[in-house]
């Protein structure tokens, strides 16, 4: 009976981890593996298990739709991740400065992580809306021309996406740009000003660049939120006027959920799934590796 | 490492102005994030009346809570008209069950992976880390059969455990990379003094580990509270969260849009995080920058 004990003793890490290591293998690998088979198949309403070759994928890149969704998040993406990172490096060095309050401004940039995309979309739908919202607020201040219709226009409703994104996450690139500047060693910048650098200098010359791993984590971190980028569309455009502001998860969403087409939505969903992998597997790569030999 | 508190700048007047401008940034930056919620404000307290004459930026003339009760209990989301109340103690229901079972396990799990290391277990942890970054929509269609089949389609213990199991990648990557940091000689004596597994956790890791605790606890509500993904694809109806409710009160396409309802309800819906933001924001922060920034 001890010995059984002991045994079990012996175990008991293993036994802690059993049931998360069985989740994972099922829900994460299982699933991505169902996903991916069924992407093979030609599975409509119901899953069917005969595998049929890439004609799911073929169709998909063939559609006009899942094209669309793929340019707006080029587009999206380049724009959300450029303005993210100008904004929160100058408000990071802008706050490195001794300012008084620091604590509360950096509050207050970052309250917007705090907040659903959905309550994000739904608060910038209002003030964007043409009718009563920044457009008629502009025209009362005396520009009767101006108009701000973006919201509904088809060719300019995904960079609506993005200001609503950018105002959303910039706070965030912030904090991690900050945290960054506070690990700079002091006695680098005490020597370049002994050595009459001005500020701007140093901040070119030796700040930035020192940086160089948060723009990579920064921007890793950016691009995997804008692929996955879905609640913010729904809220603000629900991907239209039509589909002109579709992001490839609203498009997985609408074909697989809406319109029932399993095998379709899988492919497409496996297509974001090898985007994110793309990007991740390699950054995760060189911060285990680099934090084993630091 | 030095720990810096910013630049020193030069003295001068060349410098004052420099200041000014600096403070001056700061503060357009200050208006640029609070407009939008000053505006969802504004327009709550207002009546519809006073939307359609006045603007975005106006005070509302007269202030009035019609809108905040209307958007709480009484305005029609599909066909229940019931305000988003009901919603709002779903999300209630379902975040804290959630938040506390995949905290509990990711505790024990980061205690194994930091400090009982067994023959593949680096292995496992890093197959648990890349669960943290899949996209969802990869086992959308799986997870929602899966449900179907055991019964929990549609309903609260369904989306539950679906959180859970999506939180415990992150959950134990908080505490395993909070545990590294606890010298593992610590352990070391207990074990020689005979101390076994879970003495060990109880007596020595618990004790100091409320900081990881609340930076994980907040960043699993916060996460639950505002997700949308899950709760629209797995629940409907009576049992959808209040992320799912709000967005299928503001964009019904039927009848007088209501501005003041759809802001009330946006700020309701935003409140219990925004209230975890304000009170305990340094934790916040924390569980934002774990792992993206190293030293």
């Amino acid at each position: 009976m001890s010995a059984v004990l002991d045994r079990l003793q012996r175990f008991l890490p293993q036994l802690v981890l059993a049931p998360t290591t069985v989740a994972i293998l099922v829900f994460v690998y299982g699933f991505i593996f169902w996903t991916g088979w069924i992407s093979l198949t030609r599975s409509k309403l119901l899953p069917r298990y005969d595998l049929a070759g890439f004609q799911q994928y073929i169709t998909l890149f063939q559609n006009d739709r899942w094209w669309v969704a793929c340019k707006n998040l080029v587009i999206f993406g380049s724009l959300f991740i450029f303005f993210c990172t100008v904004i929160g490096l100058l408000l990071a060095i802008l706050l490195d400065q001794r300012i008084r309050l620091e604590g509360a401004i950096r509050a207050v940039y970052l309250y917007p992580m705090a907040l659903s995309f959905i309550v994000t979309g739904t608060a910038w739908k209002w003030m964007l809306n043409p009718s009563l919202g920044l457009e008629r607020l502009v025209q009362q201040w005396g520009f009767e021309n101006f108009t701000f219709d973006w919201l509904v226009n088809s060719e300019m409703a995904i960079y609506t996406i993005v200001i609503a994104g950018v105002w959303q996450s910039s706070g965030f690139v912030m904090a991690l740009f900050l945290a960054g500047l506070r690990g700079i060693d002091d006695s680098i910048i005490h020597a370049a000003q002994v050595d009459g650098a001005g500020l701007p200098r140093i901040y070119r010359r030796i700040i930035i660049p020192s940086l160089r791993p948060v723009f990579f984590s920064a921007i890793i971190l950016l691009s995997h939120v804008a692929i996955k980028s879905f609640d913010l569309v729904v809220a603000l455009t629900s991907g239209g006027p039509g589909y002109s502001s579709d992001l490839p998860a609203t498009f997985m969403y609408a074909f697989s959920f809406n319109r029932n087409r399993l095998g379709f939505g899988a492919a497409s969903a496996m297509m974001m799934f090898f985007g994110v992998m793309a990007i991740i597997v390699p950054y995760l790569y060189s911060e285990l590796r680099s934090k084993r030999h630091g | 490492m030095a720990n810096r508190d910013g630049i020193v700048a030069a003295s001068g007047r060349s410098a004052i102005a420099g200041r000014i401008f600096i403070y001056a940034l700061l503060a357009i930056f200050v208006i640029y994030y609070l407009l939008p919620f000053f505006v969802m404000l504004s327009t709550s307290l207002k009546t519809m009346d006073d939307i359609r004459t006045g603007n975005l930026i106006s005070l509302p003339r007269q202030i009035t809570l019609e809108a905040w009760s209307t958007a709480w209990d009484s305005a029609c989301i599909g066909v229940s008209c019931e305000g988003i109340k009901p919603y709002f103690w779903n999300s209630i229901k379902m975040v804290v069950p959630a938040v506390l079972i995949s905290t509990i396990i990711g505790a024990a799990n980061g205690y194994v992976f930091s400090k009982w290391r067994f023959k593949g277990s680096e292995v496992l942890f890093s197959l648990l880390l890349i669960g943290c970054f899949i996209p969802f929509q990869v086992v959308l269609l799986p997870m929602a059969r899966t449900l179907g089949q055991f019964g929990l389609a549609q309903s609260l213990p369904g989306l539950i455990m679906v959180h859970v199991v999506y939180g415990l990648a992150f959950t134990t990557l908080f505490f395993r990379n909070f545990y590294v940091t606890i010298p593992d000689e610590l352990v070391k004596a207990a074990r020689i003094d005979g101390a076994g597994f879970f003495r060990i956790f109880w007596r020595i890791m618990l004790p100091v580990s409320t900081p990881i605790f609340v930076v994980c606890v907040i960043w699993q509500t916060t996460m639950i509270w505002n997700d949308f993904l899950f709760g629209v694809a797995f629940t409907g109806g009576a049992t959808q969260p209040v992320t799912v409710a709000l967005n299928n009160l503001v964009n019904t396409s039927t009848g007088v849009k209501a501005y003041n309802v759809d802001m009330a309800a946006a700020i309701i819906a935003a409140l219990p995080t925004l209230i975890v933001y304000v009170v305990a924001g340094k934790y916040f922060v924390r569980g934002l920058t774990a792992g993206a920034v190293k030293g």
